[in-house]
């Protein structure tokens, strides 16, 4: 990694402006190949296994906006689905077809009268096992009765009812492994049902369990946990566990997650809310996590060259992973929060160790123009996050660090002003109550 | 019954005699209570009493006589006189034997200013009203009834600055609440006529957050004053919430007859002067009716000030017509003039370079390091020990308060544990 170019002291003469983050062997660093173009609907629809396929191939239909991928999306839940047992989703995919792939992908009535029919027989043979089962009174066996009432729930599509099932083995559970296979079931089903409160509360009960856990089931724990925090915008917490996530993980979550996931949203939670120094440490110099990034080169490449100040090709990186970030079902909403908060990062790490910066570099630097910038500026000196002024004659940012003698003073003849004031309206009011009081109690003393 | 010559020639004798000290002044003064119906069915024939009294040594005597013949309705003609002589005798009496007889003393102060009144020359009522304050009160931290009458005057005559020098004067004890929210009103004006806010916002905000079981009108105006001299000093930071101080009364009603106050606020806070314009224009009949279109106005070029204060947050030059833009004025001529006038106000530190038409915005060059500022410094720690001696004292006497005492020994417990003895659970004396 390259050194981070600094420069003491203010501007003076053109050879002494150094440029942040860029030197002359710029143009002959080797850039990786960054993966802006389309997205590889199969390759992204192999990463994952069970309903959250199917889900996320149809918000990729819906939010891609290119007729061609649409299709291709529908299609691939068309098959999934198929291989599974859930008519009403049937229908739905088959409704946004629309007919516009053929007959072959048209409504199959019969198929979907036929899964309805098994549905409805083996419920209700899982019903009479679980009665006679409940007469019976066999703690084991009620339990598995419940589970299999939750899987067959889930399968069909009933996510509530499944939940439902699912939390209902607790109280037949006798080992810590069967809580965490409970736990782990009813988190499946809350991710689905996108109700990430249950998540965070099945996730702690999970983890209490201690003697049940193994390193696969702690990975997914954290990973479930990551992915509520991340839903509750507490980025920071949402880092923190997905970095925490060991490489044992491998492919054995992809009902919900993919290794490469953990490496995106980790690192772009990391991004935004971490400062430099956990950032080296927890992501950069954590080995477990190397694992994941390998996965990803670009999110590899973007976190080195947000570290050393390249902010020029890491801004870029981040432009082009955009599109693609947008059709994932998690990050979805918060891609536009994270981006702006790394950008409005890199804009204060790249102004934090110069006493004036160059306007105009900077823009260059940012790809952006200096007006555009000179505004984003402002609001970040507003909003305090950037100690400077600007000097709008000659574009030049400085650094302004507030002179805490003055405002000591400044604070302590304020402070005892208030103090006066506060303390002679106190004592006026007291006489005023104390006036009233006489008036309204005329005593016999 | 008349008034026989012998009665009127005791009466004067008494004075006469009565006069030396105080002891002798009480029984004077008992005495002239008596006499006090008989003096106001002679009223008419008591003029030449007057002469034979001095007002400087029989003070009592004569405030008794004076008030009595100045009772009877007067003609115009005559009020020009009765103004002289009350006048003459609040200049010339002698402090503490008016005390003695003080509501005596205040409805002829208040005969003087009616009649200043009706003559239309206030200003003949402001100096005399001075002395009679000074004479009448106690000590400088009593609040008398003739305060608010005294800020009248000045307000109606346009002495503001005699009104800020007894507005100077700290105000720890009341007679009658109703006074000081009319003294505290009226100062309030006073203060916004002088353009000194902060000293304005405080006298309002005692009003507004005085202990009141009922809301009154003075209260509401004074909270419509309020929030426009808050929006002009505080700016954004004004909170619509009250203190938890203020009485229950107040919070729950006073808000209701300032609806358009209140969204004048809203529009404030949102940093646009069209917006806070266009809301004047919407409410422009109920500031007008209020009498406090001026203050509207006011409010509005303040945000001007502010926008701009702002701006010196983040920038340290900015071209005028950047400044025009972002305040949203109309041209870089206007920024510099409100820029200018700021700068003369002391409102920012500036420099305007017309050549390039840029502004420079400085520092504060206040260092804190002058001879000056010691001594401003050192002058807040004495007052504010001495206010703080004060609170100290004030809580030592209320917990001897016998009242206080009786409601506080109900809830003690049987039992003291540290002393031995069984603690009365009802306190008598």
């Amino acid at each position: 990694m390259e050194p981070e170019d600094n420069a003491a002291g203010p501007v003076i003469g053109d050879e002494e402006i150094h440029a942040n983050g860029r030197d002359e062997s710029d143009s002959q660093r080797h850039r990786p190949i960054i993966s802006g173009e389309q997205l590889d609907i199969e390759a992204y629809a192999a990463l994952y296994t069970g309903r959250t396929k199917t889900t996320r191939l149809l918000f990729i239909a819906d939010k891609c906006g290119a007729p061609s991928m649409e299709l291709e999306a529908l299609r691939m839940a068309y098959d999934e689905i198929k291989k599974g047992e859930d008519t009403q989703l049937f229908r739905e995919v088959v409704g946004k077809i629309n007919g516009r792939l053929g007959p072959n992908y048209g409504l199959d009535d019969a198929w979907a009268d036929a899964v309805d029919r098994r549905a409805e027989s083996r419920k209700d043979k899982l019903e009479n096992e679980l009665n006679a089962y409940r007469t019976n009174l066999i703690k084991e066996s009620i339990r598995m009765g419940y589970n299999d009432f939750g899987d067959f729930f889930y399968a069909h599509g009933r996510l509530g009812e499944a939940f439902k099932n699912y939390v209902r083995t607790r109280d037949y559970c006798t080992t810590s492994k069967h809580i965490i296979h409970m736990c782990l079931n009813a988190i499946l089903v809350s991710i689905e049902m996108g109700q990430f409160t249950h998540v965070t509360s099945y996730v702690g009960k999970a983890e209490q369990a201690v003697d049940g856990l193994d390193p696969v089931t702690i990975a997914k724990l954290r990973c479930a946990a990551g992915l509520s925090h991340l839903e509750g915008k507490k980025y920071k917490l949402a880092a923190r566990k997905f970095l925490e996530v060991g490489p044992e993980l491998g492919n054995n979550y992809t009902e919900i997650i993919a290794p490469q996931d953990v490496a995106t949203y980790g690192t772009l939670c990391a991004l935004a809310s971490f400062d430099r120094s956990e950032l080296k440490s927890k992501v950069i110099d954590n080995t477990n996590f190397r694992n994941f990034l390998e996965l990803v080169p670009e999110i590899r490449e973007l976190i080195n060259d947000f570290y050393t100040s390249h902010y020029a090709s890491c801004l870029e990186y981040l432009g082009n992973l955009k599109t693609n970030l947008l059709l994932d079902i998690h990050l979805h909403d918060h891609v536009e929060t994270l981006y702006e908060q790394i950008r409005n990062k890199a804009l204060i790490q790249y102004t934090l160790p110069f006493v004036s910066v160059d306007l105009n570099m900077m823009a260059n630097a940012f790809n952006t123009s200096v007006t555009g910038l000179e505004k984003e500026l402002e609001a970040l000196i507003t909003n305090d996050q950037i100690q400077a002024r600007i000097d709008s004659h000659n574009k030049i940012l400085y650094a302004r660090h507030a002179d805490q003698r003055n405002g000591t003073f400044q604070r302590a003849l304020q402070t005892g002003n208030e103090f006066d004031r506060e303390l002679r309206a106190m004592l006026l009011r007291a006489n005023l109550i104390k006036h009233d009081y006489n008036l309204k109690a005329p005593r016999k003393y | 019954m008349n008034l026989s010559m012998s009665s009127v020639e005791s009466l004067v004798a008494q004075i006469h005699g009565l006069s030396s000290n105080i002891g002798e002044l009480t029984q004077l003064r008992n005495y002239l209570k008596q006499c006090d119906d008989l003096l106001r069915t002679e009223s008419t024939r008591l003029a030449p009493l007057l002469t034979e009294l001095d007002p400087s040594v029989h003070s009592l005597g004569y405030l008794y006589i004076l008030e009595a013949c100045t009772s009877a309705p007067i003609s115009k003609d005559q009020a020009n006189k009765l103004v002289l002589s009350v006048a003459r005798f609040i200049n010339v009496c002698a402090a503490e034997q008016i005390r003695l007889a003080p509501e005596k003393f205040i409805s002829i102060c208040k005969r003087l200013m009616l009649q200043v009144m009706l003559l239309e020359d206030p200003m003949r009522g402001v100096a005399p009203l001075l002395t009679s304050i000074r004479k009448l009160q106690s000590s400088t931290e009593q609040l008398t009834t003739l305060h608010p009458d005294f800020m009248l005057l000045c307000l109606l005559s346009k002495c503001y600055k005699i009104g800020l020098s007894v507005l100077e004067d700290d105000i720890f004890e009341v007679d009658l609440p109703r006074d000081l929210f009319l003294y505290c009103y009226y100062g309030g004006m006073i203060c916004i006529g002088q353009k000194q806010f902060r000293k304005a916002l405080e006298l309002l905000h005692n009003v507004v957050t005085a202990p009141m079981p009922i809301i009154s009108a003075i209260a509401v105006e004074a909270y419509k004053k309020y929030i426009l001299v808050s929006l002009i000093h505080l700016g954004q930071q004004f909170a619509t919430s009250f203190p938890k101080y203020t009485s229950s009364a107040a919070q729950r009603n006073l808000k209701n007859f300032s609806q358009s106050y209140l969204e004048l606020v809203n529009s404030y806070s949102t940093g646009k002067v069209s917006e806070v314009e266009k809301c004047v224009e919407i409410y422009k009949d109920t500031f007008g009716s209020d009498n406090n279109l001026g203050l509207v106005k006011q409010v509005v070029s303040s945000m001007y000030k502010r926008n701009i204060q702002r701006l010196t947050q983040t920038y340290l030059t900015l071209s005028l017509q950047d400044i025009a833009n972002t305040v949203q004025l109309n041209s870089p001529k206007e920024a510099e003039m409100h820029v200018l006038q700021m700068i003369q106000e002391g409102d920012i530190y500036a420099t305007i370079n017309q050549k390039d038409g840029m502004v420079r915005f400085l520092e504060d060059p206040e260092q804190y390091k002058t001879c000056e500022m010691i001594e401003r410094l050192d002058f807040s720690i004495q007052r504010i020990m001495r206010l703080s001696k004060k609170l100290t004292t004030m809580n030592e006497v209320m917990s001897c308060d016998p009242s206080y005492l009786g409601k506080v020994g109900k809830e003690r417990q049987r039992f003291d544990y540290d002393d031995f003895y069984t603690v009365p659970s009802k306190f008598t004396i």
